[in-house]
């Protein structure tokens, strides 16, 4: 099974309930490949953010497998699950910051909980936070910012580690148009680095931003296009999941 | 467009440890405006009590019974003086030869007398009352029943009103209202130690909830649950440090004062009831030992907590 193996994550049959509630998301069967750049649509209510807690490893289905970088994250030890999601990096809608952290210590946090030395990460975390122009407010902590602002310390804290998969959910919706290219930009260029990337937004037009993502759709809890062959535009037949095949 | 400045290498360093001031820094210290110090503050101050109550008492009662366990009283009862005294010389020989005896002392008519005066008055007890002679006597051991059974056989040979009697059953209530204190006591601590525990049990909760998220994310970006259990730990033992030294320092306190009252009574059998070097390393301990609890009931909390996450 090497091609399993390399791939990020392969959902097969995934449902997802809360409680005794009817299933959020049903049937999921997909891969992510590495190396590609995804976006993910839908409506309000789709299974959006629950299928990206799948992804970041917040939940865990109540039916089905998940592999995840080659391993069965359903029946993987408890205690290797910190090691997978330190492959991970999550921007969270609501940015999810430590409000009495600075804007660097917030960045520097998953160094710091990987074992980075501080005189490593002092560079990476200044250099990143002057990238998504906030050197002016290092030390600022979120209370104080705006939510642009607080937007963008979640994202550099989720790329600062070079993840090899990166969940944003919704990760543009507080900041400029400007901005939000620029921050594409910067998933693009992780994506190029070889970060599988997974952009959760309800934004049509910033899918045109980046012509070589591949497009899942929502509805209604089920994936319109399980095997991720839609391109955006898209196309009326493609390899399957073929990560950036025309790039 | 330039390329963001990433960290030069993906990071898979394992599950290294986050400590010192960074984890620490993860939960915002309340100093001493949090509950934690002030409700250990308090336990320990009234364990420290407790405890070395429990300890005088218990050096107390052990003191009493040590004096007293070998020693006997020999009473004979005659009314006519001269040979009163002519049966307690003889009794006097007879103990003096008996192995078991360590040593023995006549008490004085002037005692006797001084016994009395309380209710008889001075000079007419002697001529009133006829007092029997009495006849301190300190065994080598312990004094049994058995012993003391033939010691009144071998007295009664000669001396027909003897009687020989155990000091410590005079005081065998007291005893029994010291081993009664002395139990009361340790229920105390036991008590308190787990009031202790539950108090910093609910303090932990609290805290935990109020920093859920910060763990939450802690935990989202691939914190341990042993390194997040640990920060909490640290916060815990750095309040219960704290705590413990005003509880200490304040159970100390209310010792010398209680200490100085009941020496200012100035009574025989309440100087038996000092704390020895022993007891203070136990009563220094105590706050140790509560840091030690706090520590666990917190790791216990937060595991439990944690393991509701996957």
């Amino acid at each position: 099974m090497n091609e399993a193996a390399s791939d990020i994550i392969h959902f097969d049959n995934v449902g997802l309930r809360y409680g005794t509630q009817p299933e959020v998301l049903r049937d999921l069967s997909f891969t992510l490949h590495p190396g590609s750049f995804y976006f993910l649509t839908g409506a309000s209510g789709a299974g959006k953010t629950s299928l990206l807690k799948l992804l970041y490893l917040a939940q865990k289905p109540s039916r089905g497998a998940i592999r995840m970088f080659g391993n069965d994250v359903i029946t993987l030890p408890r205690e290797q699950l910190p090691q997978m999601r330190r492959r991970l990096g999550v921007v969270f809608q609501d940015f999810r910051l430590v409000n009495h952290l600075s804007a660097f210590d917030n960045v520097a946090l998953p160094l710091r909980i990987a074992g980075v030395t501080e005189a490593e990460l002092q560079t990476p975390v200044t250099d990143m936070l002057d990238w998504v122009g906030l050197s002016h407010r290092i030390d600022a902590v979120p209370a104080t910012m705006s939510g642009g602002e607080q937007q963008r310390v979640a994202i550099a804290r989720a790329v600062i580690g070079r993840p090899d998969l990166l969940v944003a959910d919704e990760p543009t919706g507080n900041v400029d148009p400007e901005m939000a290219i620029k921050l594409l930009r910067l998933f693009e260029a992780l994506n190029r680095l070889g970060t599988t990337v997974v952009v959760a937004t309800h934004d049509v037009h910033l899918l045109k931003k980046v012509p070589n993502s591949l497009i899942m759709r929502l509805d209604k809890g089920r994936l319109s296009d399980p095997t991720g062959a839609l391109r955006y535009p898209p196309r009326p037949s493609g390899p399957a999941t073929k990560a950036g095949g025309d790039s | 467009m330039k390329l963001p400045p990433l960290i030069g290498r993906s990071l898979n360093r394992g599950l290294a440890p986050l400590g010192g001031e960074n984890a620490a820094s993860l939960i915002p210290r309340a100093r001493l405006t949090g509950p934690v110090p002030w409700v250990l503050a308090i336990m320990i101050a009234l364990t420290v009590l407790a405890t070395a109550g429990g300890l005088a008492l218990s050096n107390l009662a052990n003191s009493a019974r040590s004096d007293l366990s070998g020693a006997l009283t020999v009473q004979i009862v005659e009314a006519d003086q001269e040979l009163l005294a002519q049966q307690s010389e003889a009794a006097q020989r007879i103990l003096t030869d008996n192995p078991a005896v360590q040593s023995l002392r006549a008490v004085p008519q002037a005692e006797l007398d001084a016994l009395l005066e309380p209710w008889l008055g001075t000079g007419n007890a002697v001529d009133s009352v006829p007092m029997p002679a009495l006849i301190d006597v300190q065994l080598r051991d312990a004094a049994d029943a058995q012993q003391i059974d033939q010691l009144q056989a071998a007295l009664a040979e000669q001396i027909p009103n003897v009687r020989v009697d155990a000091q410590s059953d005079w005081l065998r209530p007291v005893y029994s209202a010291l081993s009664a204190l002395q139990y009361l006591a340790a229920v105390l601590v036991i008590l308190l130690a787990a009031t202790s525990a539950a108090a910093v049990w609910l303090a932990v909760r609290s805290s935990f909830a109020a920093h859920r998220e910060t763990i939450e994310i802690v935990h989202l970006l691939g914190g341990k649950d042993d390194q997040i259990a640990r920060i909490f730990q640290r916060s815990v033992a750095i309040d219960a440090l704290i705590g413990g030294i005003i509880g200490l320092l304040a159970g100390l306190l209310g010792v010398m004062l209680i200490g100085s009252r009941f020496a200012g009574l100035d009574s025989g059998m309440v100087a038996g009831g000092g704390l020895g070097v022993l007891d203070w390393v136990a009563i220094a301990a105590i706050p140790f030992a509560a840091i030690l609890i706090a520590m666990l009931t917190a790791r216990l909390n937060v595991m439990a907590a944690l393991r509701r996450m996957i």
